[in-house]
């Protein structure tokens, strides 16, 4: 399919004698060097992405990187000195002025850094702004308003006015203003750059919380590399104009394409970057039924595994170990033991998408923990040695990363 | 000593008569004599509007407005102020003024505001828009009123003409600076969402420049008041002319009546005005909510307020 956003070659220079200066860049120069040379300031330099639809992808990089300049080339707010920008196949950089604003009007929104709430206006006419541009009623604006209030829980200030909110709820307001006229794309320039690091983590967990029904296509800016992490589906690393890294978070903590990534990424918490799936391995197991405890041992040895997943049906009914198995088999007293008997049925579990900080717990049980999906169905199980493994980021993690991600798209039998 | 005019003497002021007597009016003057149709068609219609409503009701409502505007004090001063006005016999004079500062601003915010919201939106228009407010500002308003005369005759009109003149410049400056102060980052917004350049304008900067406009309004009225004695020698009525008269004969008592009267009427309007500007607070409220707040009995809160108590 598509990419709903395609940004290919993409530069940006600021000041006079652009083209001289795009000249140079493409022979090799630096920034500090052309802005010496001709007094043009680089504020992007040729970048190349797409953005699929529905995922969040975040752009990161420190002040003056250029991320701003690139997300308001994004939606025609400043136009690219050269390079593509596809949205659904039509050039943003080329349209001209009516495209621009039938683009703005009805596929792209943007919310900003300082919110930039009108402030003559009500909580719902701020919201409703984007309805008003496109001529639609005021009762529909209204109440689409107040629909979309409610769904960022701030129905009840609808008639204040901006000034009267806190910055949270102001840029809760500015979120729900993007997403009133209901636009494919969503641009986010450090919408949470401005907030207290409380309310700014309360409002990461809603975005995602919010995303996950209205599956929009997100261009975040951060300069937040925790942010960046914990949010994007996908994450740009920009240096100068330049985006060094494009890499999913698991990738980009754990392969950093050069130094200066390599320096960005030295301190994070690894247990918050990466998810039971990137641990996870190809669930092994067996019918509850009668199944015999030598039948069970034999599948064991042959996968040289400690334990295993017993289903009853699609459903799992438990785990059993080797080492209960193995003294149930030497213990003559019953003549033909089934596994039922040694079933541990309190076994610990996890999502695809759970961080791997909230599984040192369960893995402490000596257990391997069950990865089940929405539906409950096992799809894969995490060793608990991989878990230690991959938060010390060494090279085995890498190896239990790559049959993960095979592992949690296979079915058990 | 040598000077420049050993040389050559340049016949400047002939080249002037020339060009205003020899061409301008002979070609022009009709034209210009159609200009002021709908200044004087304005001008009638309000003077009589004035002179037509009875003193006290005219009072009562600018008491009225002062209150609503600028508090208790200030409606008390102008329904002192105006019963003396009526006392020392110049009511129809100040209404024939009021007319006259009526029309003249009207006329500058109706040319006014729009040229300044084209030099908001353009660098190019307030290069030119500029210079010219430059010139309006420091020429002397002695040396138009010649042309004046020669163009528009004498009488209310061309008295109207030069205070338009005179008055203008507050009005284009102000509005001009207002819209071009408008938060970037909400012009980017409005931008962002796909706002074509007039609903911008409606939805956003005119709002916002809202109070930075209406003090434009005021300085270009306190000029307007502040022609009216010289807009009285080309023929304009009034208390201007009263002054004037007063003045020929050395009756200082006349000339000190009609003052008076100016003051009064200055005050008055100044306070109202200026409480209007301080309504369009920070937030910046639409002419509509200006003109209701002046409406809205001033111990009520304004309807935000309300809606965010409740
Ligand atoms: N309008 C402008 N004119 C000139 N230079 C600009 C302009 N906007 C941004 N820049 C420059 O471009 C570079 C990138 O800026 P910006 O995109 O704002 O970075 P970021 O958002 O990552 O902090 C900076 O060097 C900045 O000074
Ligand atoms: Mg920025």
């Amino acid at each position: 399919m598509r990419p709903k956003l395609t940004v290919r070659n993409l530069y940006k220079i600021f000041g006079k004698n652009t083209q001289a200066a795009l000249e140079r860049l493409r022979r090799g120069e630096d920034k500090a060097e052309i802005l010496a040379q001709t007094g043009a300031t680089v504020g992007v330099q040729d970048a190349s992405f797409d953005v699929e639809e529905g995922e969040i992808f975040v752009v990161m990089g420190l002040s003056g990187s250029g991320k701003s300049t690139l997300v308001r080339t994004l939606n025609g707010l400043i136009e690219p000195t050269s390079g593509q920008i596809l949205i659904d196949g039509e050039d943003v950089a080329r349209a001209d002025a009516a495209s621009l604003r039938r683009i703005r009007r009805d596929k792209i929104a943007m919310v900003f850094q300082h919110f930039a709430l009108f402030p003559h206006w009500t909580i719902a006419e701020n919201v409703a702004y984007g309805l008003k541009i496109r001529g639609i009623s005021k009762d529909a604006r209204r109440a689409r308003a107040l629909e979309v209030l409610e769904q960022v829980g701030l129905a009840p200030w609808a008639d204040s006015l901006p000034a009267d909110l806190s910055g949270g709820m102001q840029q809760r307001v500015g979120l729900a203003r993007g997403l009133a006229a209901d636009p494919d794309i969503l641009l986010m320039d450090e919408p949470f750059g401005a907030l207290d690091p409380l309310i700014r983590r309360d409002m990461q967990a809603e975005l995602l919380t919010l995303q996950k029904t209205l599956k929009k296509t997100i261009v975040f800016i951060t300069h937040d590399l925790n942010e960046a992490l914990l949010l994007g589906n996908r994450i740009a690393i920009m240096k100068d104009g330049r985006i060094v890294q494009t890499g999913t978070a698991q990738e980009i903590v754990t392969t950093p394409a050069d130094d200066y990534v390599a320096a960005f990424v030295a301190d994070i918490d690894r247990g918050r970057v990466f998810t039971a799936d990137d641990v996870a391995s190809d669930a092994i197991t067996i019918q509850l039924r009668d199944t015999p405890v030598r039948e069970a041992l034999r599948l064991m040895e042959k996968h040289g595994s400690h334990a295993l997943y017993v289903m009853d049906g699609k459903r799992v009914a438990g785990v059993v170990t080797y080492r209960d198995l193995a003294a149930c088999e030497m213990d003559t007293s019953t003549p033909s033991p089934t596994i039922r008997g040694s079933m541990i049925t309190d076994y610990p579990t996890a999502a695809c998408d759970t961080q791997l900080h909230e599984l040192y717990g369960p893995a402490g049980q000596g257990l391997p923990i069950a990865v089940t999906d929405d539906a409950d169905r096992l799809v894969a199980v995490i060793e608990p040695g991989d878990v230690l493994a991959h938060l010390s980021g060494d090279a085995t993690a890498n190896g239990a990363d790559a049959n993960g991600k095979e592992a949690a798209h296979v079915q058990p039998g | 000593m040598f000077s420049p005019a050993d040389i050559a003497t340049l016949p400047f002021d002939d080249w002037v008569n020339g060009f205003v007597r020899g061409w301008l009016v002979p070609n022009f003057r009709p034209a210009f004599r159609a200009a002021q149709v709908p200044i004087s068609a304005v001008l009638a219609w309000t003077e009589a509007f004035f002179l037509f409503v009875p003193m006290l009701v005219t009072t009562a409502a600018f008491a009225l407005a002062s209150w609503l505007t600028a508090g208790r004090g200030m409606a008390i001063f102008t329904l002192v102020g105006f019963a003396f006005i009526d006392m020392i016999g110049l009511w129809p004079q100040t209404m024939t003024t009021l007319a006259m500062i009526v029309t003249s601003v009207l006329f500058c915010a109706l040319v006014g505001i729009p040229t300044g919201i084209l030099a908001a939106r353009s660098d190019r228009a307030w290069a030119v828009i500029r210079p010219v407010l430059d010139v309006m500002q420091t020429i002397p308003s002695f040396v138009y009123l010649v042309p004046i005369v020669m163009l528009f005759g004498v009488g209310m009109a061309p008295g109207i003409i030069a205070t338009f003149i005179f008055a203008l410049p507050p009005i284009v400056r102000l509005t001009n600076l207002g819209i071009r102060n408008v938060r970037a980052d909400l012009i980017e917004a409005a931008e962002a969402f796909g706002s074509t350049r007039w609903q911008m304008l409606w939805d956003v900067q005119l709002p916002l420049a809202m109070r930075t406009i209406m003090a434009g309004l005021n300085q270009t009225l306190m000029l307007a008041l502040s022609m009216v004695v010289i807009a009285a020698l080309i023929g304009a009525g009034g208390l201007g002319l009263v002054v004037n008269t007063g003045l020929g004969r050395m009756d200082v008592g006349g000339a000190t009546a009609g003052g008076v009267g100016i003051v009064i009427l200055a005050i008055v309007l100044d306070r109202i005005t200026q409480g209007l500007a301080e309504r369009s607070d920070v937030r910046g409220i639409s002419l509509r909510q200006a003109l209701a707040n002046l409406f809205r009995l001033r111990g009520t809160a304004p309807a935000a307020e309300t809606q965010r108590a409740a």
